[in-house]
């Protein structure tokens, strides 16, 4: 009896499991609160970009009675009209982001993928050499005040764009993940039957790696581009001319002297005028969703090179 | 002699392709080695340029570490940098390890993904940006977090000027902008796992809460070390832009917000204490370098492909 019952059990009990409970997934309820939990995280890390947007769009005369309001009384494009019909100063700093960006991304996508190629090469006699005196970079560091030394007054880069597109040209981690991902996605075989086609290095790098290295080389490039356009501590350091000052640090410029005018000033009045010089609240807000803009519509490329990128340097020879 | 010029000549093409890297690495991180030996002199700027300067400031041997360190500024800066750092490395572990599981549980591929394209935008965000943001949070006047206080009838916080919340502000702010990327390279491993793992637990009759617990954290353990290694080597570094842009660079804040990096920059840019910033920032080049010679010996010994070198 007793036996039988156990068997009747033991007959029962799959039945039951795939009914109830699937081994391949957590249950619903535990799904639901795994939602909540990332759905309410990936909210957080967009709302205050939206929050912006909106203050952005909000009329001036009513930011000052209620502040900063996820749904103000008074809806207004003012700030965006402000920026477009005195917009000198922003347009030149958007001019000199994107020639700082494309300068540079161009620049260091050309000098990392060189070395990283010679010192893929095998054939190269100085390629142990070569791949120490990048990797040791990654070791130490020599600071901000020799480097600043080193830029400012060695090469005399203060007030030229150079100083906002070398400090960021080269980086030792880049060049050894492209190494790898060449060494990877390149075989040896096709760079010697390039040799003995007659090929010299600067064709074979041409022809044979950088079209079966874009995805690598895409990556790189999108964390150059990205490096140059957010970019403001190398205009701290080396930029005072106005004409030059690219958008993160304009933005940056703005906020502390709207600080310096409110504290410094003891005149009422003055301080009023100076206030008044500067872009107002909802406009400096909109110069922060401008300045965002490209990057959230390159956003697509970004994530799907960024996501590649972490795996590419994953393998290593 | 001979033979060496032979090999020149025969590796010249690939030398050619070197040469612009390896005259960037001469100047933007060699030479600047050598630079830090006026953290050793009393540094005065010479109208006659970069070598003038230094062979005229006078040596004046430890004087700059005995004055950096014979202030509270030392400890201070010290003390901000590890215990942020800490606070960042293990509260940034659990968290993304956390959401990195969550986000491959998802029965909703779908969703799992929209989730990470949300969590994954502060980090492409620039510090300027998100300076911006947290202002419009907590601005005296206008922020929105006066605003909810005054809904519970309670007194609006003069933010940037209260040294008491900054530790958690920060805190915060970092994490947000730091997890969504972390957990996606933790979800990354997690979908990398061998698949048949799973499925000789299952067979096992092992629940969902088991096969995290005995398969997926286990898997995870590596790169977990891994990370954390590499975050330690750089422990004694601070990101300047979330200790200067966010705090709004508000001196009141300096004894919770000054962290070695900010002390440099103010020495060099504002305060004109050459010396002891040089001084503060050799003192970090030196501890720094132990710190990640000693990371990345552990993390060889953990897994030699992961190591630096």
């Amino acid at each position: 009896m007793q036996l039988a019952r156990k068997e009747s059990n033991t007959r029962k009990e799959p039945k039951k499991r795939l009914r109830t409970r699937d081994f391949h997934r957590i249950s619903p309820g535990w799904n639901i609160v795994f939602n909540l939990i990332a759905g309410l995280f990936a909210f957080a890390c967009v709302f205050p970009f939206i929050f912006v947007v909106i203050i952005s769009f909000t009329d001036e005369s009513v930011l000052a009675l209620e502040g900063y309001r996820l749904i103000p009384s008074k809806w207004s494009l003012g700030a965006y009209r402000y920026i477009f019909e005195s917009g000198d100063t922003l347009l030149r700093a958007y001019g000199v982001t994107i020639a700082v960006t494309l300068i540079g991304t161009v620049v260091s996508l050309v000098m990392i993928s060189l070395y990283a190629y010679a010192i893929s090469r095998r054939n190269f006699r100085y390629r142990r050499f070569f791949s120490i005196f990048a990797i040791l970079t990654m070791l130490f560091n020599g600071g901000m005040i020799p480097t600043y030394m080193i830029v400012a007054q060695l090469l005399g880069l203060k007030n030229s764009i150079w100083a906002l597109v070398l400090p960021l040209a080269m980086n030792a981690f880049y060049v050894m993940i492209l190494r790898t991902f060449y060494s990877t996605s390149v075989p040896d075989a096709l760079i010697e039957s390039g040799k003995i086609d007659g090929a010299g290095e600067f064709r074979i790098f041409l022809r044979i790696i950088v079209p079966l290295s874009l995805p690598g080389l895409a990556t790189i490039g999108l964390f150059s581009t990205l490096g140059y356009w957010n970019d403001w501590f190398n205009a701290l350091l080396y930029i005072d001319n106005p004409n030059l000052v690219p958008l993160q640090s304009m933005l940056m410029r703005i906020e502390s002297s709207m600080q310096f005018i409110q504290q410094n000033s003891s005149n009422a009045n003055i301080s009023m005028a100076a206030l008044q010089s500067l872009p107002q609240d909802t406009a400096r807000m909109a110069m922060v969703v401008l300045a965002t803009l490209p990057i959230i519509f390159a956003y697509p490329f970004f994530q799907r090179y960024f996501v590649q990128g972490l795996t590419v340097g994953a393998v290593k020879e | 002699m001979g033979s060496f010029f032979k090999n020149i000549y025969r590796n010249k093409a690939l030398l050619f392709m070197v040469l612009p890297g390896a005259i960037w690495f001469f100047f933007f991180s060699y030479l600047p080695l050598a630079g830090t030996i006026v953290a050793f002199k009393e540094y005065r700027f010479s109208r006659h340029g970069f070598w003038a300067s230094i062979v005229r400031s006078e040596w004046v041997g430890w004087d700059n570490f005995k004055f950096l360190f014979s202030t509270d500024d030392a400890f201070t800066i010290t003390r901000n940098t590890l215990l942020y750092n800490i606070a960042f490395i293990v509260l940034g572990l659990v968290f993304a390890v956390l959401m990195a599981i969550i986000l491959s549980e998802l029965v909703s591929r779908k969703m799992s993904k929209i989730y990470q394209t949300g969590m994954f935008l502060p980090y492409f965000l620039s510090w300027v940006i998100v300076g911006y943001f947290v202002f419009s949070f907590l601005s005296m006047d206008r922020g929105l977090l006066n605003q909810i206080l005054g809904w519970f009838g309670m007194e609006r916080v003069q933010w940037y000027s209260d040294p008491k919340y900054w530790p958690y502000i920060l805190i915060l702010v970092n994490m947000w902008k730091m997890i969504g990327y972390n957990s996606v390279v933790y979800l990354a491993s997690i979908l990398g796992i061998d698949k048949s793992l799973y499925e000789a637990a299952m067979i096992d009759g092992a629940s969902k809460w088991q096969q995290i617990k005995g398969i997926t954290i286990p898997m995870l353990t590596p790169i977990m070390t891994i990370m954390t290694l590499l975050a330690v080597g750089k422990i004694f570094y601070a990101d300047f832009g979330l200790f200067y842009q966010v705090p709004r660079d508000s001196g009141t804040l300096y004894a919770v917000t000054n962290v070695i990096d900010t002390y440099v920059y103010r020495g060099l840019m504002t305060t004109g204490e050459i010396g002891m910033s040089a001084a503060a920032g050799l003192y970090q080049s030196v501890v720094g370098f132990v710190l990640v010679i000693f990371s990345n010996y552990i993390v060889r010994r953990v897994d030699r492909d992961s190591s630096l070198f």
